[in-house]
């Protein structure tokens, strides 16, 4: 069988004492879409910002395509990165430029693309995410969903292997949702690319996820508590798994505090038994 | 960071520009020539009016300070040669020099420390466009070129503030001023003003862009760096003067 396209092992990061990334591993396959989930500053963005090369891991290992891209100098990076694109969480767009000159960058940038066919891949893409007419805008005169939108066509400008989406459907409506969401599974389902998708959106996770990661909290900050296919990971025994997908306030994951632990997080150090406040 | 930090990421951002000015080309990646004179616009063209203001002001001033004073010593007729060498040799690439840090400088500061905020820079990143050739290298030529032509522009409009008033207040004929300006400034004064814009606008435009990728923290971080890349690029400027003056004069 083919290496996998993406495969992380032991994925360790800390941010001076604080670890935000403790032995991460997991494989995608291609043609699988991993779903990334845990709860907000668990370290899903930290993970993708990896995964794409942008930070470089205190230790472990992250192949792509087979290749280790933890000590790759910069060139050969970005030869591999022409192979895949990212969909940020506010769409990154550049500001200076419109819309439609947003989607065609990569095209003019990193192929040998007509300028005519340019314009007519531009509209494709813009067609396929909802925004056909919207080219001579410029991102400021957009809304946060409409930028997001765009900032997704430009991922897929150059028909990649590997997609990755921070967010893709938050703040957007849930038609829009649904109609990203089908997006993802088309490009996956017909056409085998790879997806990498962090999401907190349930449905949509369930919807388009063949695979999936849950980052834990608190004391298993930036390890993963559950993985699998879908159907696992939905039937985890791991109560803060449930609770994460089930929405609830309140659970291993603690919104309310006994008054005891409530005083020990103020004062910042456990309690010595035996002294009274 | 420290300075030593700081010195060495200087350094590294000037190699990769000139990387990607003199290698880059022959890999497949040219410079965007269209993105240049848009800059050479936006650096440049824009700034004309402010940089003329500025030449007639000190041009003016000098003149009328050297009529008073030489007037009293009977060297009156001496002012066309003081206006020529003050401006061509120290004033006019100084003061060309600050306005463009105040108007230009700082703006290229604030763009790309807003891009970088925004994640723009990291965009361009991932998809494999370098951020040096995309959106440095265009600035960094458009001011090579724009500082050292708006000097020249500054030179002539600050000749003619001097005119006015040997013309208006001394009554020299035009012809006897433009005589005495051309004995007074040699080639060599032109071409030192030059060679002290071209430098001037090498520092100016890396530190910018230095100071523009490395803003951290938001807003805050925008404002922090732009001030800094002010005051930074002023001091550089005003030592490598005087660096200059000394290499050009007192040989």
């Amino acid at each position: 069988m083919a290496d996998p396209v993406i495969e992380v092992r032991d994925l360790v990061r800390k941010f001076g004492s604080r670890t935000v990334l403790n032995g991460v591993s997991f494989t995608v396959e291609k043609g699988d879409t991993l779903i990334i989930m845990g709860g907000s500053g668990c370290g899903k963005s930290t993970l993708l910002r990896h995964i794409i090369g942008a930070m470089r891991p205190t230790s472990g290992s992250i192949k792509i395509f087979g290749r280790e891209i933890t000590d790759m100098p910069q060139r050969e990076l970005e030869q591999l990165r022409l192979r895949f694109g990212m969909n940020f969480q506010f769409g990154a767009l550049l500001q200076s430029l419109t819309v439609g000159e947003n989607v065609a960058l990569p095209l003019i940038e990193n192929s040998r693309v007509d300028p005519g066919i340019v314009e007519l891949i531009v509209k494709m893409k813009l067609e396929l995410v909802g925004l056909t007419g919207f080219e001579n805008l410029k991102p400021a005169e957009i809304s946060g969903g409409m930028r997001k939108r765009v900032g997704l066509a430009r991922a897929v400008a150059l028909d990649p292997e590997l997609l990755f989406s921070d967010e893709p459907t938050s703040g957007l409506d849930p038609i829009m949702t649904a109609v990203i969401d089908q997006l993802t599974l088309d490009l996956t389902r017909k056409l085998h690319m790879t997806a990498v998708v962090v999401t907190h959106d349930m449905t949509s996770a369930f919807r388009i996820g063949t695979k999936m990661i849950v980052l834990g909290a608190g004391r298993r900050a930036g390890q993963i508590i559950a993985s699998g296919n879908p159907d696992d990971v939905r039937n985890s025994p791991d109560p803060e798994v449930q609770q994460f997908i089930r929405g609830e306030p309140d659970g291993p994951v603690p919104l309310k505090l006994a008054p005891e632990d409530y005083i020990d997080r103020l004062l910042g150090h456990e309690r010595d038994k035996g002294v009274n406040y | 960071m420290t300075f030593a930090g700081e010195l060495r990421n200087y350094l590294v951002l000037n190699a990769r520009i000139l990387y990607w000015l003199f290698v880059g080309p022959f890999r497949g990646k040219p410079v965007r020539l269209s993105a240049v004179f848009q800059q050479m616009v936006r650096i440049g063209v824009q700034a004309f009016p402010m940089t003329a203001l500025t030449a007639l002001s000190i041009g003016l001033t000098i003149a009328m300070q050297g009529a008073e004073e030489l007037s009293r010593m009977g060297a009156a007729a001496y002012v066309p040669d003081l206006v020529s060498m003050t401006i061509l040799r120290e004033l006019g690439p100084l003061l060309v020099g600050v306005v463009v840090i105040g108007r230009s400088g700082s703006a290229v500061t604030a763009e790309l420390g807003t891009m970088k905020v925004g994640e723009e820079i990291e965009a361009l990143e991932v998809m494999a466009i370098n951020p040096i050739r995309y959106l440095v290298l265009p600035r960094f030529l458009a001011m090579l070129v724009m500082l050292p032509v708006l000097t020249v522009f500054g030179n002539y409009i600050g000749l003619a503030g001097g005119w006015t008033i040997c013309h208006f207040t001394m009554d020299m004929n035009t012809a006897s001023y433009v005589q005495r300006v051309l004995e007074a400034g040699q080639p060599m004064d032109l071409f030192s003003g030059i060679i002290k814009s071209f430098v001037f606008a090498w520092l100016i435009i890396t530190i910018a862009c230095q100071s523009g990728l490395e803003v951290t923290g938001g807003a805050e971080g925008v404002g922090q760096a732009t001030t800094s890349s002010v005051v930074t690029s002023i001091l550089a400027m005003l030592v490598a003067n005087a660096m200059l003056t000394a290499a050009f004069y007192f040989k």
